[in-house]
């Protein structure tokens, strides 16, 4: 019981201090509440770290259910979102304040 | 005005929600809605400081402040919740005796007070913080302004009959099953909290483990719609579960009965006061 402990404390510890920094990166720009790009193509099974550019005035919430994200992007500024790992297949996201037409989509494949 | 009125009024149902069971979890003690009410004071008077320094936050411990202070916040009400729910545990069958053979209000119960006050304050702090910004951008973006902040306060108001609702439902329990019902739903709703608190850690990147999905039920039940999202309130529902979000929820759901069982079986009661 106590080995096991020891195991996973050692586990968390590891994965805790690389996670912070992973490079490979990709870029999804807000623009006119619309996303550049609408569709992003990502290897599956992996941990993917996604820059959201607001290039708005306004503030935006970058949200996809689908892959556990909910994250405001004040205007006029950037953030990074940390997605997956994902199983191969399509993941919608939108903009929460302006579903109409900020929407797009991850593939992972 | 129909968009703002959806999205302003999903965000207030969800804080909704949680006011409902904290009214019904704390019927008939007294004092409790001067408690109430400043918790959802003091909520949307933190919604606006959040929404002012949005960017700060988002900023902080290098880009992962949103998730840092969002888990903080779930994870401080799951505290509290569990707290109420140990105390309740042990002086619940009081005072249900007391408003049974007396029929008005008691008077003991200042302590889960400020625990659910603070509750109910953080509901609305997070839930009010993302109403802010989206009304401020409606604001900032002018043209159509007017119609889309009517439909705003109109899904404020949507919200608030929402709470009262759920209230009205849950005061149709019984006196007798009213303690154990309550004390489910918020065993229910801290779990969700906590594995929800869980993935905003993971998303930050500081609890990188145990992250694959277990299960998909999106097709059964998304978590976008109205269903979905008040199940994702209420019981913690996910459509797309990881590890993490399970164990987290389990341990907490398990940590809680524990511990109102240990508070139910003090010594006090066994001498038999």
């Amino acid at each position: 019981m106590r080995n096991l402990l020891v195991r996973i404390g050692l586990v968390v510890l590891v994965t805790l201090a690389p996670a912070a920094v992973r490079a490979d990166d990709y870029t999804i720009t807000i623009k006119d509440h619309r996303f550049t790009p609408e569709e992003l193509k990502v290897p599956a099974n992996n941990r993917v770290l996604i820059t959201v550019i607001n290039d708005d005035a306004t503030p935006e919430e970058f949200e996809s259910k689908a892959m556990k994200v909910e994250k405001v992007i004040p205007g006029k500024s950037k953030s990074v979102v940390r997605i997956g790992p994902l199983k191969p297949g399509h993941y919608s996201f939108v903009g929460e304040f302006h579903e109409a037409t900020a929407k797009g989509v991850v593939i992972a494949e | 005005m129909l968009g703002a009125l959806i999205i302003v009024f999903r965000e207030v149902l969800e804080a909704g929600l949680i006011v409902g069971i904290v009214m019904a979890a704390t019927r008939g003690v007294f004092g409790r809605g001067r408690w109430i009410n400043i918790g959802i004071g003091a909520g949307a008077l933190g919604a606006g400081l959040v929404a002012a320094f949005a960017g700060v936050i988002s900023q902080a411990f290098e880009g992962s402040g949103q998730e840092l202070f969002n888990a903080s916040v779930l994870g401080l009400a799951v505290v509290m919740l569990m707290w109420h729910n140990a105390w309740m545990a042990r002086h619940g069958r009081e005072i249900a005796a007391e408003m049974q053979s007396i029929g008005t209000a008691v008077s003991e119960g200042a302590k889960p007070l400020t625990a659910l006050a603070i509750v109910v304050g953080l509901a609305v702090l997070r839930e009010g913080s993302e109403v802010v910004l989206f009304l401020y951008g409606i604001m900032a973006s002018g043209t159509s302004a007017p119609s889309l902040l009517l439909g705003g306060v109109l899904g404020i108001a949507a919200g608030a009959a929402f709470t009262a609702l759920t209230y009205l439902g849950l005061l149709a329990i019984p006196n007798r099953y009213i303690f154990s019902v309550t004390s489910w739903l918020i065993a229910l709703l801290a779990a969700g909290m906590a594995a929800q608190s869980a993935q905003f850690l993971n998303n930050g990147g500081m609890l990188v483990v145990l992250d694959r999905t277990v299960w998909d039920t999106s097709w059964l039940l998304s978590e976008g719609g109205l269903f979905g999202r008040m199940l994702h309130t209420l019981i913690g529902y996910t459509e797309r579960p990881t590890e993490l979000q399970l164990i987290v929820y389990i341990g907490t759901l398990f940590a809680m009965f524990l511990l109102m069982r240990l508070a139910r079986y003090s010594p006090r009661e066994r001498v038999g006061v």
